[in-house]
């Protein structure tokens, strides 16, 4: 910033964007205060001051012992998107760098079979799974995920990628360079923040997957979708148990998002939206 | 070289000698389930019969509809995925026609003659048995006897549909955020549909005539919906289309609803001070009826079935067996309280004097449930069973659009005239569509 | 030449994403198409037969089919609405100089973490409830009635959910293009007497189409597919007032156990998802160059 501002509008500016900033996260706030309150003090009204208790958590660990969807859940969202990035690095790379007239077309036939129902093709899925014996499997969950989110993975690396100006290239192959020492040189580190925050992106979207997850697993690759499902809506109110249920699904990802946020933007700047 | 092989070949069958000397039964089964209270318990308590049986058990808890979807993608695709499964009185004889459910006949030992006979006839498809009930339930009335008392009114035994209207009139003070009645209004097969159904029956209407025609476009129907929409829209909740049964539950417990008409299974909790702020203040009565004294109160009934596709048919057995039994129901009452077994299956339960004195409801519990024929619950006859519900498949899709349209109606976006006409054509249509309708 | 050699290579890097596309696309598309010529439920296996084009005819004379599309694109335009004009005033809030940027980022887009159905379950049952939500007890201090979300304002209420998990994807996507933005040119213009309205049409919005093409893509292929926030929330009642056409499909599917059915409306879906993307495409799809 060239010019200074003075400390009345940073004020001004500050108490605008935290009450904004606030509004958006109370939700997230008040499922933490709420998975802290007794089952009755849950649903006697606003309160945002709990008597702190563990009871819910305690209550949701002996019902359903939560380290082994967390483990799942871990295993299943980088399980594929490590196989993601391997099948589309290749992919973007050649569209990127020689594109053909039909790379866009391409791309846009990629994104749009993300738009099928997952809901239509459950009944043949559910069939192949079965006689494939990938049913209830991490590893049948993996590449299933792994597919679902391909396309965007795809296509973000590739608009990363022609960020990279090709005289680079060309200057290193001038150079003797060979593919191989091209793609870890030279394309990789400029692509590194790009990658980053894809794959920031995509462990989100693997993470946050409630449908095929509960579907095709029953209890050896049930990730924490499936957890949730064994908690919401039971017979009587249970929001305290429900928040702290709530609360532990969302933990992980959340911590890690604020984490990497950084990374986030710094590669969401470099590649698609510059 | 050959030697190696030799070894390992008698190390393996060994292995397999000992495997099956451990008693025939050292297995993993897998049990899906739903997660309501008395499941709970079941989950709890189950690692007694593991210890007994030298088996484990993996268990897989949804919530009602997930479950539902699994189970059914699972059963009818053969799946195998779980050896015993939870399902109600709706799908046990359904399924069972299929050819799709383990007979549960003839297992050594069980007291089958202890069963309530109407719990047993709503599991059962031409005479076989498709499931063991777990808990089984009906419906009735609920009611604040302080706010009755205050009020100088009096439930009587058997109340009738207009006999509520005025008691929630009287007891509606919606200042106070207390109302006269709560009913279910979140559209669902299970859920208004439930209690809408048997509105309907006790109106003396039906759901279709002997050849599979509508009837939805009677008079019965549209009394019915006028009736629910005057008590609701006056006395009842706001938000009501939302209201489930959780939902009431919650709003009965924390004493905003004077009446509230559901399954008896919730007799429980709200009699628990625990879980409930009027828990020294609730009456039971049966449910009402109107001009019809017939299929007013539902049957519903979750029990433990097990599916042909499993090939540990055996262990499974012996669990359903055990978590059926009255044994079960004894170790619940030692080790949970009485009030809190799970209710509605057995006869001896009843007779059972620790459960009469933690239980004032069981008289009336019980009789709801032996007089709710699934047989026999409508004015006219009809070529269907059930009574909340019709035993056939395409039942569950139907049942919840007509529910959609009777909240849009409850939701005041349509008039109960075009709320049941829609409901009509959505009958006719699905029924002709799978060939009911010739 | 290297560049053949590099065209054929590249023919090979492509290949494998390609296929496995194509693998994922076809199985499952082509059983689709072959299950949506079948009269086939899931609870009578044994009454399986050819329909032909009935499943189709069936699906749309359905009442709700009309108004499931209607809804879906007041859904889709509503959320792209609120998430991109949101999204643009908050982005230009927290790119001020502020106290605390830090912690104002990580809250602001961490909606972006929850998964859909806790996310419904959430608002449903502590915000928006009419007895217990926040929204009700802030209306009670107020001394007006709560609003029965659900049942009065059942599509905007999915809206709103839905908005609330993107807006933080938008916000960040447009920040990320907004500190990008030259600082002097946004000076110079300021130095020719350039009011802050003209600053941002005139400069702010061209800078950012590019940001706002690639949040329109990405969330409008999520958004046709919403259907687990209806599921939780409203059922898509009253009557079929949030119903869109994933959640007709879904009631087709896993209420009916329709799988021919449920068939058919996959592939009217599929088919009226790839008019949408050559649409977007015509219409967004030049600022990707």
């Amino acid at each position: 910033m060239a010019r200074a501002v003075s400390t009345r509008i940073k004020i001004g500016y500050t108490v605008a964007a935290w009450t904004v900033a606030l509004i958006i996260f109370f939700p997230i706030l008040y499922t933490v205060i709420t998975s802290l309150k007794t089952e009755q003090a849950a649903i006697s009204g606003f309160d945002l001051w709990p008597s702190f208790s563990l009871e819910s958590y305690r209550d949701v660990q002996s019902q359903y012992n939560y380290f082994k969807p967390f483990m799942n859940s871990v295993i299943l969202s980088l399980g594929s998107t490590a196989l993601a990035l391997a099948v589309a690095i290749p992919a973007a790379w050649a569209m990127a760098f020689s594109p053909t007239k039909h790379t866009k077309d391409i791309l846009m036939w990629m994104l749009s079979t993300k738009m099928m129902p997952a809901v239509a093709v459950l009944v043949p899925i559910y069939l192949i799974f079965l006689r494939t014996g990938l049913m209830d499997t991490r590893i049948g969950l993996t590449v299933m995920l792994m597919l679902i989110n391909l396309p965007i993975v795809v296509w973000m690396l590739y608009t990363y990628f022609r960020e990279i100006p090709g005289e680079i290239l060309e200057a290193a192959r001038m150079d003797g360079a060979t593919l191989k020492d091209e793609i870890i040189h030279v394309l990789t580190p400029m692509a590194i923040p790009g990658i980053a925050s894809t794959v920031l992106l995509n462990i989100i979207l693997a993470w946050n997957e409630a449908f095929w997850t509960i579907q095709l697993t029953t209890t050896n690759a049930a990730p924490l979708s499936a957890f949730i499902a064994s908690f919401s809506s039971p017979q009587g109110l249970f929001w305290a148990k429900l928040s702290a249920a709530s609360t532990l699904a969302i933990a992980p990802i959340l911590i890690m998002g604020w984490f990497s946020q950084k990374q986030l933007v710094r590669g969401l700047t470099f590649g698609a939206v510059k | 070289m050959t030697f190696k092989h030799v070894l390992l070949g008698s190390t393996a069958y060994a292995g397999l000698i000992l495997g099956s000397a451990a008693g025939a039964s050292a297995e993993e089964i897998t049990i899906a389930t739903v997660n309501n209270g008395d499941m709970i318990v079941m989950q709890e308590l189950a690692p007694q019969w593991e210890e007994k049986t030298g088996n484990t058990i993996n268990w897989v808890v949804l919530e009602e509809n997930v479950l539902r979807e699994r189970v059914t993608t699972d059963i009818a695709t053969q799946g195998g995925q779980y050896d015993i499964m939870t399902i109600g009185s709706y799908e046990a004889p359904i399924w069972g026609k299929q050819g799709w459910l383990t007979e549960m006949d003839g297992i050594d030992g069980y007291d089958y003659d202890d069963l309530i006979p109407a719990v047993k006839a709503g599991l059962s498809s031409d005479g076989k048995l498709f499931a063991l009930p777990f808990y089984a339930e009906s419906s009735f009335t609920m009611y604040r006897t302080d706010l009755f008392e205050e009020a100088g009114l009096e439930m009587p035994e058997q109340p009738t549909y207009e006999q509520i209207a005025e008691f929630a009139k009287t007891l509606t003070d919606k200042d106070n955020e207390q109302y006269g009645i709560c009913l279910r209004g979140k559209p669902g097969w299970g859920e208004n549909m439930a209690f809408f159904g048997t509105l309907v029956n006790t109106n003396g209407g039906a759901w279709f005539d002997q050849n599979w025609n509508p009837q939805l476009d009677q008079q019965p129907w549209a009394d019915a919906l006028d009736y629910y929409l005057d008590v609701m829209n006056n006395y009842g909740p706001p938000g009501a289309t939302s209201n489930g049964y959780n939902e009431n539950q919650a709003l009965f417990q924390t004493g905003k609803c004077a009446m509230w008409i559901d399954a008896t299974s919730a007799a429980g909790r709200v009699f628990d001070p625990a879980q409930s702020d009027v828990a020294d203040k609730v009456g039971f009565a049966v449910a009402p009826i109107a001009s019809v004294d017939k299929g007013n109160a539902w049957f519903w009934a979750w029990s433990l079935a097990i599916p042909t596709s499993t090939k540990k048919a055996d262990v499974a057995k012996d669990f359903v067996a055990w978590a059926t039994s009255q044994e079960y129901v004894n170790l619940v009452g030692e080790e949970k309280g009485w009030v809190a077994v799970p209710p509605g299956t057995r006869t001896s339960t009843y007779e059972n004097q620790n459960y009469q004195d933690a239980a004032p409801f069981a008289a009336t519990v019980l009789s709801a449930i032996q007089n709710a024929d699934p047989a026999d619950a409508t004015a006219m006859a009809v070529p269907y069973t059930g009574i909340q519900y019709v035993s056939i498949p395409e039942f569950q899709g139907l049942g919840t659009a007509v529910g959609q349209n009777i909240s849009a109606a409850l939701a005041g976006q349509s008039s109960a005239e075009d709320a049941l006409a829609a409901s009509q054509a959505t009958a006719k249509r699905e029924m002709t569509r799978s060939g009911y309708i010739k | 030449m290297a560049t053949r050699q590099t065209q054929s290579l590249a023919r090979l890097m492509r290949a494998p994403a390609i296929i496995l596309l194509l693998i994922w696309m076809i199985v499952p598309l082509g059983m689709t198409l072959y299950y949506s010529f079948l009269n086939y439920n899931l609870l009578n296996p044994a009454g399986t037969s050819w329909a032909g084009w009935f499943n189709y005819v069936y699906f749309y004379t359905d009442p709700a089919f009309m108004e499931s599309i209607k809804n879906t694109l007041i859904l889709v335009l509503g959320v792209l609405a609120i998430t991109v004009i949101g999204g643009i005033a908050i982005a230009m809030l927290i790119d001020k100089p502020i106290y605390g940027q830090g912690i104002v980022r990580i809250l602001t887009i961490s909606p972006f973490f929850v998964m859909p159905p806790v996310a419904a379950l959430i608002w449903k049952n502590m915000i928006m409830h009419p007895s217990y939500g926040v929204f009700a007890d802030l209306a009670r201090f107020l001394g007006v009635s709560p609003i029965d979300w659900f049942a009065q304002y059942p599509l905007l209420s999915i809206i709103i959910i839905v908005s609330w998990q993107w807006l933080p994807f938008a916000t960040l996507i447009l920040l990320t293009s907004l500190q990008s933005l030259d600082g002097e040119q946004v000076e110079a213009a300021e130095m020719d007497g350039a009011g802050a309205v003209s600053r941002f049409i005139y400069l702010v919005l061209p800078h950012m189409a590019r940001a706002m093409t690639v949040v329109i893509l990405i969330q409008t292929i999520f958004l046709l597919g919403v259907y687990a926030e209806i599921l939780v929330t409203t059922n898509g009642g009253p009557g079929n007032s949030s119903t869109n056409l994933t959640y007709l499909i879904y009631r087709a599917a896993r209420l009916n156990f329709d799988v021919g059915g449920a068939a058919a409306g996959g592939i009217i879906a599929v088919i009226l998802a790839n008019f949408v993307a050559i649409f977007l495409m015509r219409a967004v799809g030049k600022n990707l160059d």
